[in-house]
């Protein structure tokens, strides 16, 4: 059974709240995101907390998938770093850091089957980790060689959506087919707090709802749109929007990488049983820019930053492993050889990423040739070529 | 509307690919491209409002839901843009969607998932991933509706790469075109010219043989003018060659079919032999069909142009009310002067060019 986060007394109050929240931009004090009535199995401090209901879905996360867990925390971070690098040294046009929101994208995306498929929006690239992306498929778009990295269907995961939203319908009509096609298989949509205001994203839960589609959708609730504090998106939790649809609903403290596989867990459990979609709310925070391109300081009070410092996914389970006497030297070495070793990965790949060829303009626009697109690729073919013969420039010059 | 009656035990009684020639109307013929496409396929499911018991505001789905299943003939909530977005999961699952658009001014919520998404997925991952979406839109006026129920679309569609925009004037082309849309590994947007849903013709229930997919066709042949027209004004540009021809004059007709791609060789050739180009649309004028028609010719064969291309179109106002619209949709006589124009003949702005 789900928890009912909101008292109907409630509602008033926190409309008058978050009507504050919006207009001062101190998004702590909104309803919509604070830190309260979330799930959590694992404090800030590194301490257990406590939770029937939620601890039985991760009782067989031991010890080396404890370290596990934190290499990927650490990796991703890491490969995070490695990219706004690239942006800022001009090897890359553009990079969407996901630095605080590590533990929503590793704890849900670890616990996906491989013949589950994800759908996600452009900042998810530690659920592409997860999934076994190649990490110069990862920074192609980036680099701008192409339009998207990867086989979808080689690593279960769609080339991510930069229209805010629209991966959720995808992601519901993949999961109608899927119980078309007999299999148990779950569809997982990931989105933020912006992308709720889509009608995109409530056409999904209207769909998924009424087909009983076996959906997961994932929103990240890191609090900002660009500059738009959540409080313009929602008066009251995300989270309660989905049952109106018919859809449970859980909000969950994204920043803990054990509550968020718990409650993904559930909501991948029910999907399979044919009980349809669930709606996590994992509330989390953006501690970057929106994109390289975005100026943070226009807009985030550095207080709110600071609080949400201090809840840290990558540090509480570095302190979960301290207690539990998990982390050593020889982990701790390891962990940082690898996010070392994937970062030199990425960064090779990515200097490595050379323009397409020009005619390759022209490819994949259909499947079967187009006479009118045929037509232009041979014209600018032969325009390229006159470029190709003689001495170049000025030879034109003389034939025009 | 006649749809073809069926008996659920013995299995669909319509007629099958090998029966010979029936005589349908342009809706008929729908319904059995779309009932063949079923049958052929099993990847082929088809989504909309309305679609399934009721059969389709025109009755173009009829019985197709009672004979293959709610499972595959899937009656939608009311969201355009879910019904695109959904068909695009579908497809990454390996299906191939049909979706009805009730009626042509309907489609616009569904406009971005058209444009972002099914026209660029393909081109986004390097052929990777297909969309064989084919999405009916009913278009076009002339049956006295109120307000979104008699537009023509078709120009935002062409504008999108990705996309094929066909469309159908005639009962076999209606059945031909639509099972070719469906086979066809690109979306295509496939425009009904709804008031001419309920003209009768034989159908040839048989792909064999059938013309490409984007070929235009020559409708009527003639030496002196080459008249453009598509969808529902192939009717009406047929009835203006019969007309000259009483004048001595003969229009040779083309019916486009396949609006992106364009196939510009059939009208090339034509005007080549004619000198004069006429083009006529029910769509505004401005940045429509007729545009790229004429400037494209006028590329390709400047000098065997007589006259300047003419564009016989709706007007670049929103479609009007129904006791209007008769004035709005180029009609028999607006053709016509827009031949005589071409011709040299009198006509309408005579002494006013320029």
């Amino acid at each position: 059974m789900l928890r009912s986060h909101v008292h109907p007394t409630a509602v008033h109050e926190r409309r008058e709240t978050a009507r504050t929240a919006a207009a001062s931009g101190r998004a702590d004090h909104d309803p919509a995101v604070r830190g309260d009535q979330l799930v959590q199995l694992l404090a800030p401090d590194g301490t257990r907390t406590p939770d029937p209901e939620y601890e039985p879905w991760v009782e067989d996360v031991d010890a080396d998938r404890l370290v596990a867990l934190y290499e990927d925390l650490v990796v991703v971070r890491r490969l995070d770093v490695e990219a706004t690098a690239l942006q800022r040294q001009g090897q890359l046009g553009l990079w969407p850091p996901l630095l605080g929101q590590e533990a929503a994208q590793v704890g849900s995306a670890r616990v996906l089957r491989r013949d589950d498929f994800v759908f996600s929006s452009y900042r998810e690239n530690a659920v592409a980790y997860c999934r076994g992306v190649d990490l110069t498929d990862m920074v192609k778009v980036w680099r701008g060689t192409a339009n998207s990295g990867w086989d979808p269907f080689a690593v279960g995961m769609a080339t991510p959506q930069i229209i805010i939203g629209a991966q959720t319908l995808h992601a519901t009509g993949w999961a109608i087919g899927a119980v078309k096609d007999g299999t148990d298989a779950v569809a997982v949509a990931y989105f933020g707090d912006g992308a709720t205001s889509q009608g995109d994203v409530n056409e999904a839960m209207v769909f998924s709802a009424s087909f009983r589609a076996p959906v997961v959708f994932f929103c990240q609730n890191n609090q900002w749109a660009i500059s738009e504090p959540v409080g313009l998106q929602a008066v009251r939790p995300l989270a309660d929007r989905a049952p109106g649809f018919g859809i449970p609903s859980v909000r969950v403290d994204g920043n803990d990488v054990l509550a968020v596989m718990a409650v993904t867990r559930q909501a991948l459990d029910r999907a399979r049983r044919g009980e349809g979609p669930t709606f996590v709310e994992a509330v989390t925070y953006r501690m970057g820019p929106h994109t390289t391109s975005d100026d943070p300081t226009r807009y985030v009070d550095p207080a709110d930053r600071e609080v949400w410092a201090a809840r840290d996914p990558l540090l509480r389970v570095e302190r979960l492993l301290e207690r539990e006497g998990l982390l050593d030297d020889q982990v701790t070495t390891a962990v940082k050889q690898a996010a070392d070793s994937a970062a030199r990965r990425m960064r090779a790949g990515c200097l490595g990423l050379t323009a397409p060829e020009p005619l390759s303009l022209f490819d994949h626009v259909y499947a079967t040739p187009s006479s009118w697109l045929e037509r232009q690729r041979s014209q600018y073919a032969a325009y390229l070529a006159m470029y190709e013969d003689g001495d170049g420039t000025a030879a034109q010059d003389g034939a025009r | 509307m006649t749809a073809p009656t069926t008996d659920r035990t013995a299995g669909p009684s319509a007629p099958s690919p090998t029966a010979g020639p029936t005589t349908l109307t342009l809706a008929g013929a729908l319904n059995l491209g779309l009932r063949h496409s079923l049958e052929e396929d099993p990847a082929v499911v088809l989504m909309g409002e309305d679609i399934g018991t009721l059969g389709g505001v025109f009755r173009v789905t009829d019985g197709l839901q009672r004979d293959f299943g709610a499972d595959r003939v899937m009656d939608t909530p009311l969201a355009e843009a879910g019904i695109v977005g959904v068909a695009v999961g579908l497809c990454y699952r390996g299906y191939r969607p049909v979706v009805e658009i009730q009626f042509d001014g309907f489609v616009y919520p569904a406009f971005d998932q058209l444009v972002t998404q099914v026209a660029k997925l393909r081109y986004r991952t390097q052929g990777r991933v297909s969309m064989p979406i084919t999405v009916r839109i009913p278009y076009g006026g002339g049956i006295g509706a109120v307000e979104h129920h008699s537009e023509s679309p078709e120009a935002y569609f062409t504008h999108t790469s990705g996309l094929r925009v066909v469309t159908c004037s005639h009962p076999q082309d209606a059945y031909t075109l639509l099972r070719q849309s469906i086979a066809c590994d690109d979306p295509v947007i496939f425009l009904e010219p709804k008031r001419r849903y309920w003209t009768k013709a034989p159908v040839e229930a048989s792909l064999d043989g059938a013309p490409p997919m984007e070929a235009a066709a020559v409708v009527v042949e003639g030496a002196d003018v080459t008249l453009v027209a598509y969808g529902p004004l192939v009717a009406t540009a047929r009835d203006a060659a019969v007309a000259a021809a009483d004048d001595g004059i003969a229009v040779e007709v083309i019916d486009l079919r396949s609006l992106s791609p364009m196939d510009l060789a059939t009208v090339e050739a034509s005007v080549r032999r004619t000198g004069r180009l006429v083009i006529t649309h029910e769509a505004q004028q401005h940045g429509g069909l007729g545009a790229e028609i004429a400037a494209s010719i006028t590329e390709r064969c400047f000098e065997h142009l007589e006259a300047p291309p003419v564009r016989v179109t709706g007007f670049d106002v929103p479609y009007p009310p129904a006791k209007l619209e008769e004035h709005f949709l180029p009609g028999l006589d607006r053709i016509l002067d827009g031949v005589d124009r071409v011709l040299g003949r009198p006509h309408s702005l005579t002494g006013r060019e320029g």
